[in-house]
């Protein structure tokens, strides 16, 4: 069956219809990564987003549970140029296109995705619909501007806490849309890890029963976690060692008076480029944000920029000036991409344990 | 790369120790470059660090270290190494003596793979699976080592081959550039197997953790540049072995970078003298740094080129054992297209995946084809997908991933629906989307190829062109590197008023058409960028400098087919083509170009086909009076021996229209003619065979230039060997040694004469035969040739600048260079051909018309001995000055053995012969 994706300039993308035969309206994001379809459209940072995976091939190597980076997929609508008609690997157990219809996920496949990509990249993002009628494109486009996407960390957060594994060193995670990665990076380097809700009062992790606090990666404007803002103001203050990640690092910024703002298309892929300031060294990370730290807004009292993007010199890490408190924009524990800044989990861990 | 234009410096000498160091002690340099040389290049510094050459003339080593380089290449220490940061190894032992050999093998159980130490592309190795196999192999692999070792390793044919290009720099920041998958599973050198980039059915954790290792292992090697990593990967766990490390810039590196867009070389070179990633620009966006990992929004496919229609006998069984020459490669969105386009750029007569010779086979021949690994197992899959075999036991058979057998299959479906259905709109753009070009899609289903491009047309289904951006579209790239493809939005489109020239490039390197035409093309864009004109590159070639996205204004990396050159001068609306620089690849397009409108540069398609065609061709010479052997065309095996007779034997038989001497042979009766001319007749020849007198003589070669007025002749080249030994496999001399003045007169005054009566506008090259003191024409070139950079590094006359120049309308009196020949040199350059027949088992070694060196060296110096000594050095002749020698010849070939003999003796040299040898020699 035919589809459309209609953008809010008008512009329309056509391909055949796959996975759910819903309608539905999404911020519109391309992602550039080769490998790890599953577990893109498995991350909660992605909730509120249609992705267009701008490599042609979707679906080749099937998919299996254990890559999963939650219990489902949270992407809104995928756009890909090609399913695999034959996936084909030793640990799959299912056909993407299944997974997609399982889950609820629209998504149209044929999508000439490199102009798609290129007219993200030169508007910024966008948001859009994905439909089947197009017979009236204003009152779609009217539609689409009156959808409003806000409190998606309230969707994908967890409702209340849990605890996983029982390593030495215990571990509080603040989850606004956590990977599952995240947790098993702690996990293998021996912690216990207690998940709690984005808006958990922050006297709840200053008991003394946990060493260190990690903040999560999640979806959204920063700017809308008004409440966990507000916690980490108190975190900030007491002296346990943090580590904030993406949406944490944002949120971090947010709370020591740094501003953030959106970038035009964001950073997702696996292939940034960022330097270690202290070191000299580059790390190609894993990527996945909209938004990002003002350079200028930091205060240098309060934090020093650690690491930077090669590209486009955007701020990629904190180092809070008197504090156990590392904060990175990209993905240390990858999946997909590449496993390279791992050793942030090791840096991190060697400060909570000190 | 022995260019003037590309160094400050030049030495052109053998690649040995002894060489490289009068060399070094001259020119005093800082540092020596090992990495980018391949694999001579690396050993010779090596060998130089070893005896402490480098250290006592206090020169550095630059990129690697020759710790280093020694974890990498010396198959024990490179165990140790991989051993040490815990990565896995295959179950494998270093060997120095066959007992020793046979006796691991015993151990670990056949069938073993023997790989030789320090050799080229595994020369010498291959797979063993029994101790007879392993005695021979393993016995002639520790003699082609250098170091008299080889490695035998556990055999782990199946297994998945993945191979990574991965940077480091001095800071320790690496990238890699990109992955690639074999098709081929493991037991197939890489080089010879078809590959796709990037790798197609790893998921993110194979990928992530193969990479992770490749980055482990150049750190461990603090390798500073590019360096490939080969991994063999079981398709059932993630279970994994290192099989090889290269730490240097390889094929595979060459292949990545035009996969990418990445110049992998330039930042080698850049890091090497001390630059970081993070400082180096891309060179493609012109915006991001050479420190992040390019991205694809398509895929490649790359074919090796094999030999085997020159080694009609030869195995073409694949192993270990490289045996193409060169390769092809395509760009497309998806796998189908590219193979599709990869395929038709291979320029075998093949358009698709089909294959007629095996239509005959039965079924069960098809199921026992499928077990031979041989190029031509992609069509022997799609025919076994034709006849209804599973995907899933052509799977079992061939240990191919079934994602690809699976994309060979909706190949054939498309191949079947356009046979038996009726031509939609929807089923064309399939088949276009698939990579089926308007031809093939006329054979399959019956109408004619106009109507096809009509209704094309009619529906919009047209191609546009995409840009090679290494970045997936995520930054705005100013790269002028395009592929084909059957999406919309043509980002190739401009709107520059600037006049543009195609070049059309040469395809695969190949036995006849080598790097030669590559480097007549790139100074053919150099000299029209002079010129102040929008130079256009049409190629496929992944291995040439042509396809460096620096080097034309634009690129389209495409085949060279008249439907594919098509579109893309739909898109350019070019002012000409010039299409005597890309070998034959290039003129078969000239009637395709024609026809598209295009005009050609340089000599018209009309004199071009004058000197291809017989009968035109003795028109032209009669008219000039100038002799030729006799001879006369004929279509059948019949006709032939009836000309043959007439002229008496022995007589050439050849197709006419071909390079290389492809399908050339001489023949002394019938029955060699009724051989030859049905091996002619395997392919549908459209053009009559040729068949002429055999004349005994001396072979001249020249080069020329002429502008329709003058003529330029660079020099005179003179083969050693007796005619009827094909060109490119003669040593050639310049300036000539034995020819007389009179001689060299009437090779000058018939250059001339001829290039004036086909008009030729550029360049020509003329093949002259000296018998009983007269001069001959066998044949004239209206185009490029094989010598053309020979001639221009020994005169130092840059011919094809010249070329274009009078290409595009300069006169030759209006240059420096005067007219006539050029100034004879006063030193003397020895053109030494190589061949690679060890590595082509069964091939047949004997010289004939038909082409069969696969490449050259040139041996330059004072006097005609020196000069032949140095190219017989380079060439890897091990020159003996006393031993034992055998004769065994024909009986009429004695008599002129004997002067041969006499001489050997002379010099000391202990002779044997077979008994009737033996008795006349007495």
């Amino acid at each position: 069956m035919k589809g459309y994706l209609v953008l809010e300039n008008g512009s329309v993308f056509s391909g055949e219809r796959i996975g759910a035969n819903v309608d539905t309206i999404c911020e519109v994001v391309f992602n550039t990564s080769m490998t790890g379809y599953l577990e893109i459209f498995t991350d909660p940072s992605y909730a509120g987003q249609g992705v267009v995976m701008t490599y042609p091939l979707i679906g080749n190597y099937g998919l299996t549970k254990e890559d999963q980076e939650s219990r489902k997929p949270w992407v809104e609508a995928v756009f890909v140029h090609e399913i695999a008609e034959m996936e084909s690997n030793f640990r799959s157990k299912m056909h993407i296109l299944k997974f997609l219809e399982e889950n609820g996920i629209p998504g149209l496949q044929g999508v000439n995705t490199r102009s798609l990509t290129k007219m993200l990249r030169t508007v910024g993002t966008m948001k859009g619909k994905i439909t089947n009628d197009i017979s009236n494109i204003d009152a779609i486009l009217e539609e689409i501007k009156n959808y409003e996407i806000s409190n998606l960390v309230e969707k994908v957060t967890s409702n209340e806490f849990y605890k996983i594994g029982n390593g030495k060193t215990k571990i509080a995670l603040l989850d606004f849309g956590a990977k599952q990665n995240i947790i098993n990076s702690l996990l293998h380097r021996d912690c216990e890890v207690t998940v709690f809700p984005q808006d958990t009062h922050y006297s709840k992790l200053l008991t003394g029963e946990f060493d260190g606090i990690v903040l999560s990666n999640g979806p959204g404007n920063p700017e809308d976690c008004t409440v966990a803002i507000e916690n980490i103001k108190k975190l900030y203050e007491s002296n346990m060692p943090i580590l904030g990640i993406c949406l944490g690092h944002q949120l971090m910024g947010l709370a020591t008076g740094a501003k953030t703002y959106k970038l035009k298309y964001g950073h997702r892929g696996p292939n940034h480029p960022v330097k270690d300031l202290n070191t000299g060294r580059v790390c190609i990370t894993s990527q996945n944000h909209g938004y990002a730290i003002k350079d200028d807004s930091i205060n240098p009292n309060v934090a020093e920029i650690s690491h930077i993007n090669i590209n486009d010199g955007t701020v990629e890490g904190l180092r809070y000036i008197g504090k156990n408190i590392m904060t990175v924009q990209y993905h240390p524990e990858a999946c997909p991409g590449p496993e390279d800044s791992s050793y942030l989990f090791d840096e991190f861990l060697e400060i909570v344990r000190k | 790369m022995t260019d003037k234009d590309m160094a400050d410096k030049i030495y052109i000498e053998p690649l040995t120790k002894k060489t490289i160091e009068k060399i070094l002690e001259i020119e005093k340099p800082d540092s020596i470059l090992p990495n980018l040389g391949g694999q001579t290049g690396l050993n010779i510094a090596m060998e130089l660090y070893e005896d402490g050459f480098l250290e006592s003339h206090g020169i550095r080593l630059l990129g690697t270290s020759p710790e280093g380089i020694k974890k990498a290449e010396d198959r024990q220490a490179f165990k140790d190494t991989m051993e040490e940061i815990g990565e896995p190894c295959i179950a494998s032992k270093v060997v120095n003596t066959y007992e020793a050999a046979e006796e691991f093998a015993r151990e670990i159980g056949l069938p073993v793979i023997v790989r030789p130490a320090y050799t080229l592309g595994g020369t010498g190795g291959g797979i063993a699976y029994t101790m007879e196999e392993l005695e021979e192999i393993a016995k002639s692999g520790l003699h082609l080592s250098r170091v008299h070792q080889v490695l035998i390793e556990k055999c782990i044919a199946g297994w998945k081959e993945v191979e990574y290009e991965v940077m480091r720099d001095k800071n320790g920041s690496c990238i890699t550039i990109c992955n690639m998958e074999n098709i081929d599973p493991v037991g197939v050198h890489t080089g010879d197997s078809i590959v796709v980039a990037p790798s197609q059915t790893l998921a993110d954790k194979e990928y992530q953790m193969l990479r992770t290792s490749a980055i482990k292992i150049i750190s461990a090697l603090k390798i500073e540049g590019g360096c490939n990593v080969q991994f063999a990967l079981n398709p059932n766990s993630f279970e994994y072995a290192v099989i090889e490390v290269n730490p240097r810039v390889s094929r595979s590196s060459a292949l990545a970078s035009k996969a990418t867009g990445y110049p992998i070389a330039k930042v080698t070179a850049k890091i090497a003298i001390g630059y970081t990633l993070d400082e180096i620009k891309n060179a493609v966006t012109g915006k991001t740094y050479a420190c992040f990992e390019p991205v694809l929004d398509y895929v490649i496919v790359k074919i090796p080129k094999w030999p085997f229609n020159k080694f009609l006998t030869a195995s073409r069984e694949l192993g270990t054992q490289m045996k193409a020459t060169g390769e092809v490669m395509a760009i497309a969105p998806s796998i189908e297209q590219a193979l599709m386009k990869a395929i038709r750029s291979l320029e075998e007569n093949v358009d698709s995946l089909e294959l007629s010779k095996l239509k005959e086979l039965s079924d069960e021949e098809i199921l026992k084809a499928l077990t031979h690994v041989d190029n031509e197992r992609i069509w022997v899959i799609a025919e076994a997908i034709r006849r209804g075999i599973s995907v899933d036991r052509i799977h079992e058979i061939t240990t191919i991933d079934k994602f690809f057998i699976n994309k060979i299959q909706r190949l054939v479906r498309v191949e079947t629906s356009l046979k038996n259905e009726e031509l939609t709109k929807e089923l064309l753009t399939t088949a276009k989307k698939m990579g089926y070009t308007d031809k093939v899609i006329s054979r399959l289903c019956g109408k004619p190829e106009t109507e096809i491009k009509e209704m094309r047309l009619e529906n919009g289904i047209v191609a546009n062109f995409k840009m090679v951006d290494t970045c997936a579209a995520e930054f705005d790239a100013s790269t002028p590197y395009y592929y084909s493809s059957y999406d919309e939005d043509n980002e190739a489109i401009d709107n520059k008023d600037k006049k543009k020239i195609v070049v059309l490039g040469s395809g695969p390197i190949r036995i006849g058409q080598g790097i030669e035409f590559d480097y007549c093309s790139v100074h053919c864009v150099w000299a029209l960028k002079k010129k102040g004109y929008e130079t256009i590159i049409i190629n496929n070639n992944p291995e040439t400098v042509s396809t460096d996205f620096d080097i034309a204004d634009k690129l389209y990396f495409e085949p060279l087919t008249p439907e594919d050159v098509e579109n893309i001068i739909q898109t350019e609306k070019p002012y000409g083509a010039i299409v005597q620089f890309g070998g034959q690849t290039a003129i078969k397009l000239t009637k395709a170009l024609t026809d598209m409108g295009v005009k050609i540069l340089g000599t018209a398609e009309t004199d071009m086909d004058r000197a291809e065609d017989r009968e035109l061709f003795d028109e032209a010479l009669e008219k000039c009076e100038i002799p030729r052997p006799k001879g006369g065309t004929v279509f059948t095996a019949e006709e032939a021996i009836k000309v043959a007779n007439e002229l008496k034997y022995p007589v050439l038989v050849r197709p006419s229209y071909v390079l290389g001497g492809q399908g050339m042979a001489i023949a002394y009766d019938d029955n060699e003619v009724r051989e030859f001319i049905t091996e002619i007749n395997k392919i549908a020849q459209e053009h009559p065979i040729l068949v002429d007198k055999y004349m005994l003589g001396k072979e001249v070669e020249v080069d020329a230039i002429f502008d329709g007025e003058d003529i330029l002749i660079p020099g005179i080249m003179e083969h050693l060997e007796r005619a009827g030994i094909h060109s490119g496999d003669s040593i050639s001399v310049y300036p000539t040694q034995h020819i007389n003045i009179e001689n060299q007169k009437t090779i000058i005054e018939y250059t001339k004469k001829i290039a004036k009566e086909l008009n030729v506008i550029g360049v020509l090259n003329i093949q002259f035969i000296i018998n009983r003191g007269n001069v001959y024409i066998i044949e004239v070139n209206p185009r490029s040739s094989r010598t053309v950079p020979y001639i221009s590094k020994v005169t130092n006359l840059p011919v094809i600048d010249i070329a274009t120049r009078v290409i595009l309308g300069e006169k030759l009196k209006d240059m420096p260079y005067g007219t006539g020949i050029y100034k004879r040199s006063d030193y003397v350059a020895v053109k030494m051909p190589i061949f690679s027949f060890e590595k082509i088992k069964n091939a047949d070694t004997s010289l004939g018309p038909e082409m069969k060196s696969t490449g050259e060296v040139l041996g330059v110096a004072k006097d005609f001995s020196e000069a032949i000594l140095k190219a017989f050095i380079a060439s890897g002749v091990n020159i003996q000055y006393k031993g034992n020698v055998l004769i065994t010849v024909r009986d009429k070939d004695k008599i002129e053995m004997l002067p041969i003999a006499r001489n050997l003796d002379n010099l000391g040299f202990k002779i044997y012969a077979t008994s009737r040898n033996s008795k006349f020699l007495k």
